[in-house]
């Protein structure tokens, strides 16, 4: 393993921001650290760095115990969210600064620099301070500062935060073609679900502390381990519905039964929360057996597909997400909506855990 | 960008020109005065009108004051000499001591940490000659009475809080960050303080240093107490104007010249630093 974090916490004035975490990556691995701002991502990467010291639990890097390493000696590149260029060297300068502890000679370090900022395409501004620099050009220097030593862990925090849509856009394309280039194994933290989903061969989600679910991107989207979890995934955001299973796999949502498929007769007659993803809703103008009555109300259309603010007869507001082939197929007004039973997610209320559909047997 | 009206820009050059004119004059005044014997300079009504005179600087130079009553001699010339060398020994030394304390003070959190970097200001607010009584005692008792070494000690009373305050602010407004990325790009502490901190922090030590110096410079009292009149700077010596016969303007608006101009060279020098210190602000992210 090429990072390994045991039951790490630290707590900033009695209260834990890390609490017990533990993340295991191997070499080349890339793994985006996902969760809501707060959640402690940024201080996990401190800790990794040695940026800070972790109140208890352990960092191996290489199977070496560096918990209480100094930064210089950990082997680590790491990329800040602001940045932190040296303002008073040139882009050049700030590149080299990884290399020069090395005792390389300035041949050998302006070779490594060039081929770098080439691939980085930022080798025209290398003259230039950090002022001088736009925003793409700065993150692009930090990036270059922190991948031109070739450490086994890369560390990037938030990295596209700062920079416009279009540039993050290609970003999210180049990098995770970077990333593999050099081998590292990479550390990403992100806020944005879509950008961890484009970049990291696995996702850790990190709330309040700690991770509650590590997997491959696809996994997390259609499995979350949590309520918690797949809210966060998601654009519109997942319906839930509070609903109680029967012992046939049957919910009621505002009066209407609705078919779950079989597998969770484990949860019949404990208090769940039934999880819709918006493009999982079906709408139809027809009741049939596995509809609710429902009142469209509006239609956004995005890019790629087309929201439905529907209202159910309780008065639930629930999102639909249509193909934007068929946007404006819906008339505004009463519909029934449906989704097909094994696009359902269920949580345990209480625990806010997934209850697994059981395989069937049939 | 450049909007001003024709009227707009005559009203402010006239407010400028005021502005130069107040604070230059007393200079300006001074300057004059060097210029001219006792006798024009004490005639009624004043005037501008006058043949000029390096009498003043030739006998401040020579170390010879001539007077009605007969020649003096005045050690100037070792007076300035003296300030030079308090100042900037003292200044020196007060940059070594105090801009890693102020380091220290603004990075890292420890126990009193507050309460002894308030201590040392508060160095500033005792007045001094509550402190010079026992000192000078004490001094006597050590042999740092009048030494040079015993009295760029005490000027630390003046220099040291000043450079504390001034650069820990500076330090403070550096981000962490930036050390923290020249520590990971593997560095160490001590390499990250002088190849990050002290170069970011430098319109700040400039400035510091500067004032201090100026401080320095000006002092009188610890000197009038501590020094005995070989190691006495300007502004004690000042005080050899004042003679049985009368009191030499001529001489001492000289000596106001020329005691002024290091100083005044030194803050040319150092603007430099100080207007750079103002566009530092547009690094962050």
């Amino acid at each position: 393993m090429a990072l390994q974090l045991q039951s790490l916490s630290k707590a900033y004035m009695g209260k834990a921001v890390i609490d017990g975490l533990s993340l295991d990556a191997a070499t080349g691995d890339i793994v985006a650290v996902f969760g809501p701002s707060g959640g402690g991502k940024t201080v996990l990467l401190r800790l990794i760095a040695g940026i800070e010291e972790p109140d208890s639990g352990t960092v191996m890097i290489d199977g070496r115990d560096m918990t209480e390493a100094s930064p210089d000696t950990r082997g680590i590149g790491m990329a800040f969210q602001n940045y932190a260029l040296f303002p008073h060297m040139t882009a050049y300068d700030n590149v080299a600064s990884a290399l020069t502890p090395r005792k390389l000679d300035a041949g050998e370090i302006r070779s490594r620099v060039n081929q770098i900022v080439r691939l980085l395409k930022i080798d025209h501004v290398m003259g230039h301070r950090p002022r001088e620099l736009s925003n793409g050009q700065k993150q692009r220097t930090a990036l270059a500062r922190a991948l031109v030593g070739a450490p086994k862990i890369l560390l990037l925090d938030d990295p596209l935060r700062n920079v416009d849509a279009k540039l993050r856009y290609e970003m999210r394309l180049e990098l995770p073609v970077l990333l593999r280039k050099f081998g590292s194994t990479v550390l990403y933290v992100t806020q944005d679900y879509k950008e961890a989903m484009a970049i990291g061969n696995r996702i850790a989600v990190l709330i309040g502390g700690k991770i509650v679910q590590v997997a491959a991107p696809g996994e997390i989207y259609d499995h979350p381990g949590s309520v918690e979890v797949a809210r966060l995934f998601g654009d519109p955001g997942i319906n839930l519905f509070d609903v109680t299973p029967d012992a046939e796999g049957r919910i009621s949502i505002a009066n209407s039964p609705l078919p779950l498929g079989s597998g969770f007769a484990s949860s019949a007659g404990r208090p769940c929360v039934l999880g819709i993803r918006p493009d999982a809703l079906a709408i139809t103008s027809s009741a049939n057996g596995a509809t609710i009555p429902v009142d469209v109300l509006a239609e956004t259309p995005l890019n790629d597909k087309s929201v439905l603010l529907l209202k159910s007869a309780d008065g639930k507001e629930i999102l639909a997400a249509l193909p934007a082939a068929a946007a404006g197929s819906i008339p505004i007004g009463p519909a029934h909506a449906g989704f097909a039973p094994d696009a359902a997610l269920l949580f345990d209320r209480t625990s806010g855990l997934a209850v697994p559909r059981a395989a069937t047997r049939s | 960008m450049d909007h001003t009206s024709p009227l707009e820009k005559f009203l402010r050059g006239i407010a400028l020109t005021m502005i130069v004119v107040f604070f230059m004059f007393p200079i300006f005044w001074i300057f004059l005065m060097s210029l001219q014997t006792n006798e024009t300079i004490l005639r009624i009504p004043p005037s501008f009108v006058f043949t000029p005179t390096l009498s003043n600087y030739t006998a401040l130079i020579s170390g010879k004051l001539t007077s009605a009553s007969g020649t003096l001699d005045i050690a100037f010339m070792h007076n300035l000499w003296n300030s030079v060398l308090l100042s900037t020994f003292s200044v020196l030394l007060a940059l070594l001591l105090g801009v890693p304390a102020a380091y220290a003070f603004a990075r890292f959190k420890f126990r009193l940490g507050e309460f002894i970097a308030f201590t040392l200001l508060s160095f500033r607010f005792a007045p001094p000659l509550l402190v010079l009584l026992p000192l000078s005692l004490i001094f006597q008792y050590l042999g740092l009475a009048d030494t040079y070494i015993g009295l760029i000690w005490v000027y630390q009373l003046i220099a040291l809080p000043l450079i504390l305050w001034i650069v820990r602010g500076y330090f403070e407004d550096i981000s962490p960050d930036i050390e923290h990325a020249y520590r990971i790009a593997g560095h160490s502490w001590l390499s990250a303080f002088l190849k990050i901190a002290i170069p970011l922090a430098r319109p700040g030590i400039a400035a510091a240093g500067l004032l201090a110096f100026i401080f320095c410079w000006n002092n009188f009292i610890f000197a009038l107490i501590l020094a005995s009149a070989d190691k006495q700077p300007v502004t004690v010596g000042a005080l050899a104007f004042v003679t049985a016969s009368g009191i030499q303007y001529g001489q001492i608006a000289a000596a106001i010249v020329l005691s002024v101009t290091p100083t005044l060279l030194l803050a040319l020098y150092a603007q430099r630093y100080l207007v750079e210190g103002l566009s530092m602000g547009a690094v962050k992210g």
